[in-house]
């Protein structure tokens, strides 16, 4: 018992790690941190963020589909209606799974479980800290994108190859949402202010964004909100994707304005994170 | 003749001067001063504690020691750096005990010292291995594959402290070590934190137990509204702020609401200093024996008369009064 630790006085010096990299460059550390952590529950996580779209695409794609294929004018996009929407619920998912991952996590790893606590009695930064989260929800988006791309290509919801590419452009449509929700969870005390995200922002983004149907069908001063949206910049990304139509410029401004919203998500969020975590 | 101290401060090099040091610390939230002006300065090996009532700047002093919380004005040094701009390298060298523990209780108590191990950069293997040593060391070695959330009070507190020495500190930053802890569960702890401080680690703890304090500290700080009251080792505080016994008469129920009174008053005489409480009658004196053969011989009710010698307790509760903070 006594020799447990005896080398902790005598190795002290030589076994002091060298001085810590560059704040964001320990972001690995925290990263590892959230894989350890999603090893107790990824299963029933797995299942539902997989669930849930998937029915999302039976019912609209092919249950809705069916009429609007049907009704007068035949397809109304040129396109079947299951290839018109399955991309709209891709861009959606990644949103939600990008929201769902930063607010309730977040609250946890400040309030309830404290993580970032622990993490920052460490040479972890704060930027270490988001950055890492930050990954480990990139991680989340794209594996859940990906299972959504992998069903919807196997039920001849995909009409082309560029469809490969809206993997990423998912990526980044949920990461657009997911940085400055984090940003927001971090300023939070309870988790009440999730509950109006969810129904005040999230569910009517997911339904007017141009996911089920195009937003130039909405009442104009809906329309250009609706083009502010980042969500409407995601679903218009993968949609040229997925049916093989992409326009150089059109994209480059999505992927831009998408940009805008995670980079700035960040800052805000570095700025939110660190006055609630090192006052 | 010994080589000169190194005089960096690079990883894994201790400063010639002293380890932490406060000038005219000072910590703010909005138009509340939590710390207001101490000086404070620990060297190494020392076990150096904060001692003070809820509310009297402890925990805030810690969080600034722990780089998690800048300081609003003054300098603090701690391992001879600056800990807004080197927080990340000063943190390096630190374990820290927080007052609330920061486990994560659905993995095992394995993995939370694995996974801490790991933001200090150990590899997957060095953190096994150092998690296994420390589990020994925290005697929890039995306990290394259950989860954590069903442990007891005191198991998570030795995991806290096992997982706050991954990195082999070179300061160890405990706040509140056994606040809530029942005794047997306390002394365990003490003894390991004995063990730790023979094998040089430099212990600065807050407590608000004296008994804490007697046991664990070398030289110790009295903090009371956010400043430094009294400085000194248990046994100077002891002598400059109250004397080496104390007598503790109770008198019959039913006195005359002046009797208590009228008798510190009589007893002042050969005493340092008395304190009339609801209940009691105590007599600061350097032979408590004297003053009860006293109080019996001018014939007072006293239903029982208690010599002890002076604690730290005394001296606190002289410093920073019997008024309940919170």
């Amino acid at each position: 018992m006594g020799g447990a630790t005896a080398g902790t006085a005598s190795q002290r010096g030589s076994a002091a790690p060298a001085r810590p990299p560059r704040p964001g460059l320990m972001a690995g550390r925290a990263f590892s941190f959230w894989l350890v952590n999603y090893r107790r529950n990824w299963f029933g996580s797995a299942i539902s963020s997989f669930l849930a779209p998937v029915l999302f695409l039976a019912s609209m794609g092919f249950g809705l589909g069916a009429l609007v294929d049907a009704g007068p004018g035949g397809p109304a996009m040129g396109v079947a209606y299951v290839a018109f929407v399955a991309p709209g619920v891709l861009a959606a998912t990644a949103m939600q799974t990008g929201v769902g991952e930063s607010t309730f996590p977040v609250m946890a790893a400040v309030k309830w479980q404290r993580q970032y606590h622990a993490m920052l009695a460490t040479p972890l930064t704060v930027v270490d800290v988001l950055l890492g989260h930050m990954a480990f929800i990139a991680v989340r988006i794209l594996a859940t994108a990906a299972v959504f791309l992998a069903v919807a290509t196997l039920l001849g919801a995909v009409l082309s190859p560029w469809a490969l590419l809206a993997l990423p452009a998912a990526l980044l449509c949920g990461l657009a949402h997911a940085a400055p929700v984090f940003a927001f969870s971090a300023t939070q005390e309870r988790d009440t202010g999730f509950m109006l995200l969810f129904r005040l922002v999230v569910t009517p983004l997911f339904l007017f964004s141009g996911t089920f149907f195009p937003a130039r069908d909405l009442p104009p001063v809906l329309e250009q909100l609706a083009y502010a949206t980042p969500l409407w910049h995601g679903v218009d990304l993968c949609r040229q994707l997925s049916l093989g139509t992409p326009e150089a410029g059109p994209a480059a401004l999505h992927v831009a304005y998408l940009l805008l919203w995670f980079l700035g998500g960040l800052l805000v969020a570095r700025r939110t994170l660190t006055r609630r975590l090192q006052r | 003749m010994t080589s000169p101290a190194p005089a960096g401060t690079l990883a894994g090099q201790v400063p010639a001067g002293p380890l932490i040091e406060a000038r005219g610390l000072v910590k703010r939230f909005g138009g509340f001063t939590a710390v207001d002006g101490i000086d404070v300065s620990v060297a190494a090996g020392e076990a150096f504690g904060f001692l003070g009532p809820n509310g009297a700047g402890k925990s805030s002093t810690m969080r600034m020691v722990g780089c998690v919380s800048p300081p609003s004005a003054g300098t603090l040094r701690i391992l001879g750096l600056d800990p807004v701009h080197d927080g990340s390298a000063i943190r390096a060298r630190l374990g820290v005990v927080p007052q609330r523990d920061t486990l994560d209780e659905e993995l095992t108590v394995r993995e939370n010292v694995v996974v801490y191990a790991r933001y200090f950069g150990l590899s997957r293997a060095q953190s096994r291995a150092k998690a296994d040593e420390l589990l020994e060391f925290a005697q929890l070695t039995e306990r290394a594959d259950d989860r954590v959330e069903p442990l007891s009070g005191g198991m998570k507190r030795r995991l806290t402290i096992a997982r706050a020495l991954v990195n082999d500190p070179d300061i160890l930053l405990l706040d509140e070590p056994t606040t809530g802890l029942d005794p047997q569960a306390r002394h365990v702890l003490w003894d390991r934190l004995f063990r730790l401080k023979r094998q040089g680690v430099t212990l600065v703890l807050t407590t608000h137990y004296m008994d804490e304090a007697e046991q664990l500290c070398d030289r110790l700080v009295v903090m009371d509204g956010g400043r430094i009251a009294a400085e000194g080792s248990p046994r100077e505080l002891i002598r400059q702020y109250s004397t080496r016994e104390v007598l503790e008469l109770r008198l019959a129920d039913g006195v005359a609401g002046s009797e208590p009174a009228r008798v510190a008053e009589l007893l002042a005489r050969d005493a340092r200093r008395t304190e009339v409480l609801p209940d009691r009658v105590l007599v600061y004196t350097d032979d408590a024996d004297a003053a009860a053969a006293e109080a019996e011989q001018r014939g007072f009710a006293v239903v029982s008369a208690l010599t002890r010698r002076s604690t730290l307790e005394d001296v606190f509760l002289h410093l920073t009064g019997r008024t309940l903070v919170d």
